[in-house]
């Protein structure tokens, strides 16, 4: 296989599996604070065990996305190195922004968050927790708006020719506000809080089918099914206007996600379907001049398909950004759907006695990591075949001097290593769910501390 | 070009990018030494103790491998550019055990076998020292330079270029710099038996790293000769080996004296001093080609825009007060913490 090839399967395999960990980060950050916040004004003890469980899950999703952020960061420079001279400029600011004010502030109170409990005023912890959850949402903001930039560039110039070639940044909030960051950030963001909402969901869940910490998994299950509620409808919102977007900024990448090929034709939205790019026709069940309607509430308006673009401007795999597309978009409506008959029923007062629904929420955590990625999948396929849309090609943009054989040895170190990463993260969160909500204090996530600071005092 | 209180901004950057790496070696170095010694401490509750020094620091000390890298992009695109991918090998594996030592700690605990935790054990150290090899591994590389070509085009080939005679030398050398102060950080944290055997330990640490460094030095001297020019037309600048020396010095004194919070100042100061060493030999350049100056990659033909320098010291300058104030109030939390434990078991 040759380079970009490998290059570009290492940089997905990578990033997809950092992207596991933050979202729960982000997700389970936002719950700490309600817990917390919650007992804070009703001083009820349930509250606060349950904000102390989560705390201790929290460490552990957050721990291996800082080890798998890392990987990340020096990717661009190993593997993309034309890339990184490229976009360094404009994106520079954006990561230094980042490294000061997201992850700084995330480290700096997490260790309060984890070993703070019975040593600071409850308000000082809860002044942590809060800011390890903003620092969580910012290093989502800076990551985002440089991968925004990337879809649609705005705020710089063009210097140099060749290979000498790099973007340089001209105006700042233009390319922080450029035009999808807003729209993508808050998609992002709605997507970590239902993949956070959706692993406490599944935990209590099996605690209630177990029969195990029934009333304190009924609290937390009525919160965050009212948090995947709102955040699931909110979502076919930002959704919708983040098509729009699309559908403005990148039409390639549009016609890609609807398999729309005709060069200027009304366009129909597929409910699912499967794109023959050879033969450029899609064969599934469609709503005609659907997708037009979405975008102009006229199921007439022409939409600009592939055909309008020269083949090599096209997305190379149609067909995985459309099922990639579709997957997203049907797991987003079943989450809907879950959730608000689920309140439904708690609002009636049932819910809890509908065992079989119980059991759909244990494995109802998986959907939001699946839209999740595939959303990911989505929007970086239909950039193909441009890292920076409209002006770099990613066949222009991986470090040429790195060989085929480099790429294969480090993509099977990195294979090999998260395999063991990603069973140490099922071990130890198994664990700690069988473990249950009770605990003496969080030294336990830690028993070696108790012992050296026994071994200091001489005790 | 553009100045700033009399520096101009690619000199700023590189102060900024210089301070954050040599956080990093000062900080995630005593991590690194801590591991490096794992495998000497023989019972299991040595152990537990030594991983302990390190448990609730190790992650945070990270952070600053985080902001220096994302520095070094944000100012010299084109050095992050190719210093990472013409040392392909060496950063992945670097990321490879940073990654596998996490691992370790974590998993270490986790089961009560005896072949467990020795597997563990073994692990943990062999990617702490790997990870002290490689950062010096990478150092010299730099120093040394590398085969660039025109176009800042690194043109060396296979897999095993970056492992020079003179890198294996700065590997060794900051290697048993880490150990050294490594040893004195579990000093700081230890009692009894273990204390007693760390500081055999440290003597042996304290001469490893003096052989290294006189032998890395005379290396230098002698083939390097690009590193000492600066000093050859700016004597003044002999204060800084001079610096270095007395700091150096001040360790073995210090240590036998069994002052070691002095000593692990000194042994920071040290590290510091070296790297600010390194970063006068080598301004203004980033990367030196062993094939022709003309292809050196400097802080002036590696910048980012004056525009960009400036929004990112913007950054800084409204950033790093805020960072300082809320460590400030974390450290002053946990200081209450500490005497708490003290007085309360
Ligand atoms: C700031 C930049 C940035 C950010 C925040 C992301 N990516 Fe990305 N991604 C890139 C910058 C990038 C890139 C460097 O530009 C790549 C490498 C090759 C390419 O074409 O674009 C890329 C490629 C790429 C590919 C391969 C596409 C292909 O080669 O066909 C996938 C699957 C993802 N990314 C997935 C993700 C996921 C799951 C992310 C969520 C964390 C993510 N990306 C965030
Ligand atoms: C290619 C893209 C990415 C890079 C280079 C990257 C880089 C990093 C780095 C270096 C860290 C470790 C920081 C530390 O030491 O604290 C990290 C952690 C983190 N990243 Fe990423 N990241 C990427 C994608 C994303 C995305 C898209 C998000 C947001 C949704 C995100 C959110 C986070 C969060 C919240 C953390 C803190 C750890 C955690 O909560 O799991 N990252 N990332
Ligand atoms: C409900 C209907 C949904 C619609 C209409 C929708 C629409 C979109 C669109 C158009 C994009 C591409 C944006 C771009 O390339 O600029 C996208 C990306 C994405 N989606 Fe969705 N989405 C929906 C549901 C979901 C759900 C439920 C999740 C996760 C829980 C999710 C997570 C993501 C992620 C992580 C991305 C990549 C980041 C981005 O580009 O914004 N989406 N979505």
């Amino acid at each position: 296989m040759d380079t970009e090839v490998l290059a570009r399967i290492q940089f997905a395999f990578t990033v997809a599996y950092h992207y596991i960990y933050p979202p729960l980060s982000i997700g389970l950050g936002l719950l700490l604070v309600i817990f917390e916040s919650l007992y804070l004004r009703t001083r009820k003890e349930s509250y606060h065990l349950l904000a102390r469980f989560w705390t201790r899950i929290f460490a552990l999703t957050f721990g291996i996305g800082v080890v798998t952020g890392i990987v990340m960061e020096f990717e661009f420079g190993t593997n993309w190195a034309v890339y990184s001279r490229y976009v360094g400029d404009v994106f520079g600011s954006a990561l230094a922004a980042e490294g000061i004010f997201a992850f700084a502030l995330e480290s700096g109170f997490l260790g309060i968050l984890l070993f703070g409990w019975n040593r600071v005023p409850a308000w000082v912890h809860l002044v942590s927790t809060i800011g390890v959850f903003l620092g969580s949402m910012f290093s989502a903001i800076w990551i985002v708006v440089a991968n925004s930039w990337q879809q649609t560039p705005a705020g710089f110039h063009i210097v140099g020719e060749g290979l000498d070639a790099r973007a340089e940044i001209t105006d700042f909030w233009a390319m922080v506000f450029n035009p999808s960051s807003v729209d993508r950030l808050l998609h992002v963001w709605l997507g970590a809080f239902l993949a956070g909402a959706f692993l406490v969901l599944s935990v209590h869940a099996w605690y209630l089918v177990k029969g195990r910490y029934v009333e304190i998994s009924r609290q937390a299950f009525g919160i965050a099914l009212g948090v995947a509620t709102f955040f699931s409808l909110a979502q076919l919102a930002s959704g919708h206007k983040s098509a729009e977007g699309v559908a403005h900024n990148q039409p390639a990448k549009l016609a890609a996600m609807e398999g729309h090929f005709k060069a200027s034709a009304p366009a129909d939205l597929y409910l699912f379907g499967w794109v023959d790019a050879d033969s450029e026709t899609v064969s599934g069940v469609r709503i005609p001049g659907g997708l037009s309607f979405l975008l102009d509430y006229d199921t007439e308006t022409p939409v600009t398909g592939l055909r309008a673009f020269p083949k090599a401007d096209r997305p190379g795999q149609v067909n995985a950004v459309f099922q990639f597309y579709h997957i997203m978009i049907g797991i987003g409506m079943l989450l809907i759907g879950l959730t608000l008959y689920s309140s439904w029923l708690y609002w009636r007062g049932s819910l809890f006695d509908k065992k079989w629904l119980l059991w759909i929420f244990v494995a109802a955590v998986l959907l939001p990591q699946i839209a999740n990625q595939v959303g990911w999948f989505t929007a970086e396929m239909g950039r193909q075949p441009w890292v920076v849309y409209g002006l770099l090609r990613t066949s222009e943009a991986f470090s040429q001097v790195v060989t085929a054989n480099q790429i294969l040895f480090s993509l099977i170190l990195f294979f090999l290593i998260y395999t063991l990463l990603f069973v140490l993260f099922l071990y130890l969160l198994n664990k700690k769910i069988k473990h249950g909500p009770y605990d003496e204090g969080n030294e336990a996530d830690r028993p070696l501390t108790r012992e050296i600071s026994e071994v200091i005092t001489g005790k | 070009m553009e100045t700033f209180l009399g520096l101009d901004y690619p000199t700023w950057w590189y102060l900024v990018v210089g301070g954050l790496f040599s956080g990093y070696a000062i900080l995630d170095g005593f991590d690194f030494g801590a591991g490096a010694w794992h495998l000497f401490f023989k019972t299991e509750k040595s152990r537990r103790i030594a991983l302990n020094a390190v448990g609730p620091v190790w992650d945070g000390n990270e952070v600053w491998l985080v902001i220096g890298g994302g520095a070094l992009f944000a100012g010299f695109p084109l050095m992050y550019a190719t210093l990472f991918s013409s040392l392909y090998i060496p950063f992945m594996l670097f990321l490879v055990f940073i990654i596998f030592r996490a691992i370790a700690i974590e998993f270490r605990g986790k089961e009560p076998m005896k072949w467990w935790r020795q597997l563990w054990d073994v692990a943990y150290s062999i990617s702490s020292i790997m990870l002290a090899f490689l950062l010096g591994v990478v150092l010299g590389n730099v120093l040394q330079g590398i085969n660039l070509g025109p176009d800042y085009q690194y043109q060396g080939d296979g897999f095993l270029d970056f492992l020079s005679p003179y890198a294996l030398l700065t590997g060794a050398t900051t290697l048993s710099l880490f150990m050294m102060h490594g040893a004195i950080y579990l000093l700081l944290k230890t009692e009894g038996r273990l204390y007693q055997k760390i500081r055999m330990l440290l003597k042996r640490g304290m001469i490893f790293f003096m052989v290294s460094f006189g032998i890395t030095t005379l290396y230098t001297l002698l083939y390097i000769p690009h590193l000492s020019d600066d000093f050859k037309s700016q004597p003044a600048l002999f204060l800084i080996p001079l610096l270095t020396f007395l700091s150096i010095a001040n360790v073995p004194r210090l240590a036998n004296r069994k002052r070691f919070l002095q000593a692990f100042v000194f042994s920071s100061l040290t590290i510091a001093l070296m790297l600010v060493l390194v970063a006068v030999e080598l301004y203004p350049v980033l990367l030196f080609s062993s094939q022709d100056p003309a292809n050196h990659i400097t802080i002036y033909n590696a910048a980012s825009s004056t525009k960009s320098m400036q929004i990112m010291l913007t950054i800084v300058a409204i950033g790093g007060p805020l960072v300082l104030g809320y460590t400030i109030f974390v450290y002053r939390t946990f200081r209450g913490k500490v005497t708490l434990d003290e007085t309360s078991y």
